[in-house]
């Protein structure tokens, strides 16, 4: 029954199954890269590309099936022995210790004495030549960007020898011109004959990069195709299962009128560096503003201050002439407006993660009445509405809302604040860890409320769907609004340089 | 294709789904018993008899051989409870907001000094309105002292299991020196003591014992009501998950904290006050006696449920009432009970991995 | 002057205990534990160590017999913690409650055993625990009568304290267990044994903090056997953590700044025309320690502060 396998073959993966609980996350998964070449793994939130990776890394133990390396059957029980065969695991969330050094983190774990300072500098400085990476060793990894830190994570992981890279999501957090860096590397590293497994959504990099595509859906593999041989619409098909209408509707905007206008707005982010700087725009109520820029150019500052969470260094949010900054969100309503706002940490910031949705429902509510006693019935009947309303999938109203998936968790939230009426929505990444199905329907949900001549204001990441679904964008880097354009008119390219830094006269060429 | 992964480890952990109450309930139940057995076997080690020992515990938290008044030892015992079952309902308020508040011990001793002064000095005031003025003073007492832990928490996030644990030193060098210096006892020929309250300031009993199992008992009622029902327990639920989610809603996650710290402490104030006025009738250092810490553990066994501390406080109490009647009679030292409390801790606290995570062995996967 | 040497020497003295206990648990805290159990480990290891020199009447086998059972109840806080994942807030405080009560009750047993009604350690280990001169270094003015006319135990724990700084600081090891104590999942992921690492660094700092407790039972009580011999000194050393910002090098003048304050009382000047109350001298160390805890959490700083994954277990497949 056993079957040769070429040492060629870095890694082959035969009917791997790993069950958590009553999950099943890989059901009989098959897979199989080259050394010299670039496999992209393709699939949804939840399809279980990461358990897939996590279990090459050695952080999970499959319940059954095969891993042969190098053509060799292999059983990785921990992320030693995925070392020791040559496999480095570039995670999405980055495995760095923030108060280290680049060298450092660069040396920790591996076999051998510590060595000098200056040693380990000198075989940084080689390995970094050799792919034309550019870090400095002795930086303190808090001070670093996100690109600086997946730089020491590629470093770390090639000081160790590694022939197999595996990269989850490596683009999530960066520009379009560094993602391009990046690749540049890749296809360096490939030349030289490493393997490499690159786990993504986005089409486009697919495309761009890969050689073959390997697409999970609900934990199976579905397909592998040749990727000269595909196209985006086929690889879709293949990750979602049937035919998607892949365009989001956007409605001819009505009734627009200003409902906020932000002036010379300055904030410091909680390090007490500048995070928004002298920021002045207009939100429409009608219309849907998105918000692109590197992750952490102040998006975040942003959505708080509007949202009277953020203390501010100077300026004003205007609404008909008063300031509301420093009021409270009834003296707020009481002026007129009242605003709803979808955090980007949703368990941490919007939600309670550790109790049902019925005291979830409770948060903005539960000063209601006038004894000192909270009373849930509304909150319950509320719980029950939503989850027929958006499918929330939940056995009971009282299951603490963090053993919810994540699309669960976010009709959740959603819910609750669209059930309050604002007049401005603010939602900060709403889509993000959603699958292709949760996600349009959150398109369509923040359509619906456009229509009911609500402002909203999207923070969103992949600029496809920026450019789709909003009216106008206005772009950030470094705090600093680089353009607000109408998103009918600007191309992704155009976007991508604003928010490096270059300013819209100069991308588009008018003065 | 039918060879399966060789190398892999005997044991591992993976998580679980959560449990029912019930199952919680009777594995901790089970843990219990785990424990009194590793317990009979440490009597075991000392040479006697586990099975007797146990026995001749149970029965001497209740029943003495004096015929008069055979039921003495029980209501020792409750005096026992008393303080115990207060200051855990106490810490209980701090630790469902996630605030480690360590500092029972000084929260005790501060709400029994300021009792004492009223006990001391204005002890020809009406009987009950002197009991209300010292109920009060102990509150605020233990409260005031309380809220400076809170305070630096909420301002600069000063890790408060480190400060209330020194706060419970300087309270005690508060009694130490007031015995000495301000409050000694002007009869006691230099003795460092503080003299005998007055009659007027101890506490009435009810049924044998004092009135402190009541306010012990009304508290257990009102803190249950206070967490589960009211606008202000919702408040700590919110806080205790992120300070985040506080801020969002509009709540103030220092405001709350500081209050809820007021709470916390004051309870254990009422403790020291009844300790004092109700149990010792004087003030000294040993007024709260690591009752404190024990309180911690009871909170943390009974899985910060009122009705729970209410149990959980009376079993302590058995065990601490019935370990010195058993140990003069075995002629074992009374620090055993405390041995026997971190036994039983120590099981409880490793019963609570499995109601998170289950072994799976190699051979059989998914096993229960 | 000669009061001023003697006082220092006095702090130095007092601050040794300090200081095996405050080594001890950086080397926790740099595995990511906080261990509230120190003042439990510490009195074990007084009572080990202890009984040990009672009854052989060898001072090397007794600090042995600390180090060892520090380690034996510190495998107790390991195994609730790192393999069962218990809160470790709750599990330290456990391990100080049963082990102050379990070091004072074989102490009882010991002593109801014993004809004399008392324990007294041997005149042969009464005489190795004397002070000792180191040549040369002693005849050092001040530095040489304060530091190195010091009893064996001193000059044990000034030298775990720099072999564990070097380890920390310049090992790949050390450098290992920082990463861990950081962040337990970065260092799982380049293939350190997270749960190895923890283990063996509990139970060694455990071990070093019991023979700080046998240094209160031995030599702070003159060789009689006291009950609460540690007496809250374990709760200090946990403090003097934040204070030596987790450096085992600034550790040993933090302890020794302690053991001033601890014994200030003596030393204080009598005709300064007012009396201060002795229970304010006795308090001090802890208002200091107070002081110390607020004033590090007004200053915040990146680097020098409490390992990340400190009070946090590690599950490799959480998430």
């Amino acid at each position: 029954m056993s079957e040769e396998i070429s040492a060629e073959i870095a890694v082959k993966c035969s009917g791997i199954t790993k069950v958590f609980g009553s999950v099943v996350a890989n059901d009989g998964i098959d897979l199989e890269v080259k050394y010299g070449e670039i496999l992209a793994l393709l699939g949804e939130n939840g399809s279980g590309k990461t358990t897939l990776m996590n279990m090459l890394s050695g952080i999970y133990h499959p319940d059954k099936g095969n891993i042969y390396i190098a053509g060799k059957p292999e059983a990785i029980n921990s992320p030693m022995d995925s070392i020791a065969l040559g496999i480095g695991m570039i995670h999405q969330h980055f495995k760095l210790v923030e108060v280290f050094s680049a060298a450092d983190n660069i040396v920790a774990g591996t076999k051998g004495k510590l060595r000098s300072k200056s040693v380990v500098r000198d075989e940084i400085k080689k390995i970094s030549e050799q792919l034309g990476l550019e870090v400095d060793p002795d930086k303190k990894v808090y001070n670093m960007s996100v690109s600086e830190k997946q730089t020491v994570e590629i470093l770390k992981v090639l000081y160790r020898g590694a022939k197999i890279l595996i990269l989850d999501e490596p683009t999530a957090v960066l520009t379009p011109q560094e993602t391009e860096k990046l690749f540049n590397i890749l296809r360096k590293m490939k030349a030289q004959g490493c393997a490499i497994i690159i786990i993504t959504h986005k089409l486009g990099e697919v495309m761009d990069i890969s050689d073959r595509v390997t697409i999970l859906r609900k934990g199976k593999s579905v397909e592998t195709v040749n990727t000269a041989e595909t196209s985006e619409k086929q690889l879709t098909e293949l990750m979602v299962g049937k035919a998607v209408e892949l365009s989001i509707e956007r409605p001819e905007p009505v009734n627009v009128k200003p409902i906020l206008n932000v002036v010379d707005l300055t904030v410091k982010n909680t390090e007490g560096s500048i995070a928004l700087d002298d920021v002045s725009f207009v939100i429409n109520r009608g219309e849907i503003l998105g918000v692109a820029g590197i992750a952490g150019s102040g998006q975040k500052e942003l959505c708080e201050t509007i949202a009277g969470l953020q203390k501010i260094e100077k300026g004003a949010v205007l609404y008909n002439k008063e300031n509301i900054i420093g009021k409270t969100p009834k003296e707020i309503i009481n002026l007129g407006i009242s605003m709803s706002f979808i955090p980007e940490d949703r368990l941490g910031m919007g939600l309670i993660a550790s109790v049902g949705m019925t005291d979830n429902m409770l948060l903005k509510t539960y000063k209601q009445g006038k004894l000192c006693f909270v009373d849930r019935k509304p909150a319950r009947a509320l719980s029950k509405e939503l989850i027929e309303q958006l499918e929330i999938k939940t056995p009971s109203t009282e299951l603490p809302v963090r053993m919810l998936s994540g699309g669960n968790v976010q009709k959740v939230l959603l819910g609750r604040e669209i059930h309050s009426e604002p007049d401005l929505l603010i939602t900060a990444y709403p889509v993000r860890g959603l699958d292709i199905n949760s996600s349009y329907l959150i398109y369509s949900l923040l359509n619906e409320q456009k229509k009911k001549n609500t402002a909203v204001l999207f923070i969103g990441e992949d600029l496809d769907v920026l450019l789709e679904l909003c009216d106008r964008i206005m772009v950030l880097c470094h705090g600093k609004i680089t353009g607000i354009c109408d998103a009918k008119k600007v191309t992704k390219e155009q976007v991508g340089m604003m928010m490096t830094g270059s300013t819209m006269e100069e991308v588009l060429g008018i003065g | 294709m039918a060879d399966t992964i060789k190398k892999e480890p005997l044991i591992r952990i993976a998580k679980r789904a959560e449990r029912s109450n019930k199952q919680k309930l009777i594995l901790r139940l089970l843990s219990v018993l785990l424990a009194i057995c590793a317990g009979g076997i440490f009597i075991l080690i000392l040479g006697k008899n586990p099975f007797s020992y146990y026995a001749k515990m149970v029965k001497g938290a209740f029943i003495g051989k004096n015929a008069a008044s055979p039921f003495m030892p029980f209501k020792e015992t409750i005096k026992i409870m008393i303080p115990l079952l207060i200051s855990s309902l106490g810490i209980t308020l701090a630790f469902k907001m996630k605030f480690w508040n360590i500092g029972a011990e000084g929260q005790i001793i501060m709400g029994g000094i300021f009792a004492s002064y009223f006990a001391l000095y204005h002890y020809d005031m009406p009987h009950y309105l002197l009991f209300v003025v010292m109920f009060v003073a102990a509150m605020i007492g233990g409260g005031l002292y309380g809220i400076i832990p809170a305070f630096f928490k909420a301002k600069f996030d000063t890790n408060e299991t480190l400060l209330t644990l020194m706060l419970n030193y300087i309270a005690l060098y508060v009694i130490d020196w007031l015995t000495k210096g301000a409050w000694q006892d002007p009869e006691s020929k230099g003795y460092p003591k503080i003299a005998r309250f007055d009659l007027n300031a101890w506490l009435d009993s009810m049924g044998g014992v004092q009135i402190g199992w009541v306010i012990g008992l009304v508290l257990v009622v009102l803190v249950f009501i206070y967490l589960k029902y009211t606008k202000q327990g919702y408040e700590i639920t919110v806080v205790s998950d992120s300070h985040a989610t506080a801020r969002y809603a509009g709540m103030s996650p220092s405001k709350i904290m500081i209050r809820t710290m007021f709470l916390s402490g004051a309870i254990c104030g009422i403790a020291g006050m009844v300790q004092a006025c109700g149990t010792e009738h004087t003030l000294s250092t040993s007024v709260a006696g690591g009752v404190g810490f024990t309180a911690i553990i009871v909170a943390w066994l009974a899985n910060l449920n009122p009705f729970g501390i209410l149990v959980v406080s009376f079993l302590f109490a058995v065990l601490e009432k019935g370990s010195t009647v058993v140990s003069s009679e075995f002629v074992l030292s009374p620090y055993c009970s405390d041995v026997l409390q971190g036994i039983i801790l120590f099981f409880v606290l490793g019963c609570e991995f499995f109601i998170r995570y289950r072994f799976v062995t190699r051979g059989g996967r998914k096993n229960d | 002057m000669t009061r001023l040497i003697s006082f220092l020497a006095h702090a130095v003295y007092m601050g040794t205990p300090l200081l095996f206990g405050t080594v001890g648990e950086i080397q926790n805290e740099k595995a990511g534990h906080l261990n509230l159990g120190v003042e439990g480990t510490m009195a074990m290891g007084a009572c080990a160590g202890f009984m040990i020199a009672y009854k052989t009447g060898s001072l090397w086998l007794s600090i042995l017999a600390a180090f060892l059972m520090g380690a034996l109840v510190s495998l107790i806080y390991a195994f609730l913690t790192i393999t069962m994942m218990a809160n470790q807030n709750v599990t330290g405080l456990t391990l100080t409650i049963f082990g102050t009560g379990l070091s004072n009750f074989i102490g009882e047993q010991m002593i109801s055993a014993s004809p004399t009604g008392n324990l007294k350690l041997p005149e042969g280990v009464m005489n190795s625990l004397k002070d000792i001169e180191i040549p040369l270094l002693s005849k050092i003015p001040v530095l040489g009568e304060v530091l190195f006319s010091q009893n064996i135990f001193t000059y044990l724990s000034i030298i775990i304290a720099v072999i564990m700084f070097i380890y920390l600081k310049k090992t790949k090891t050390g450098l290992n267990l920082r990463t861990i104590g950081e962040n337990p999942a970065v260092a799982d992921a380049v293939g350190i044994n997270v749960v190895k690492y923890k283990y063996i660094n509990v139970l060694i700092g455990g071990g070093i903090c019991g023979i700080g407790g046998a240094f209160c039972s031995m030599v702070i009580n003159g060789g009689v056997w006291m009950a609460n011999s540690v007496n809250g000194l374990g709760w200090i050393a946990v403090a003097l953590v934040i204070f030596a910002v987790w450096n085992p090098a600034r550790a040993i003048y933090g302890a020794y700044i302690f053991g001033a304050f601890m014994v200030l009382k003596y030393y204080f000047p009598k005709d300064l025309g007012f009396t201060v109350p002795e229970s304010f001298f006795d308090m001090l160390p802890y208002l200091v320690t107070a002081l110390v805890l607020i004033i590090t959490s007004v200053r915040k700083s990146r680097e020098r502060s409490q390992p990340q994954s400190c009070g946090i277990n590690y599950f490799r497949e959480e998430r």
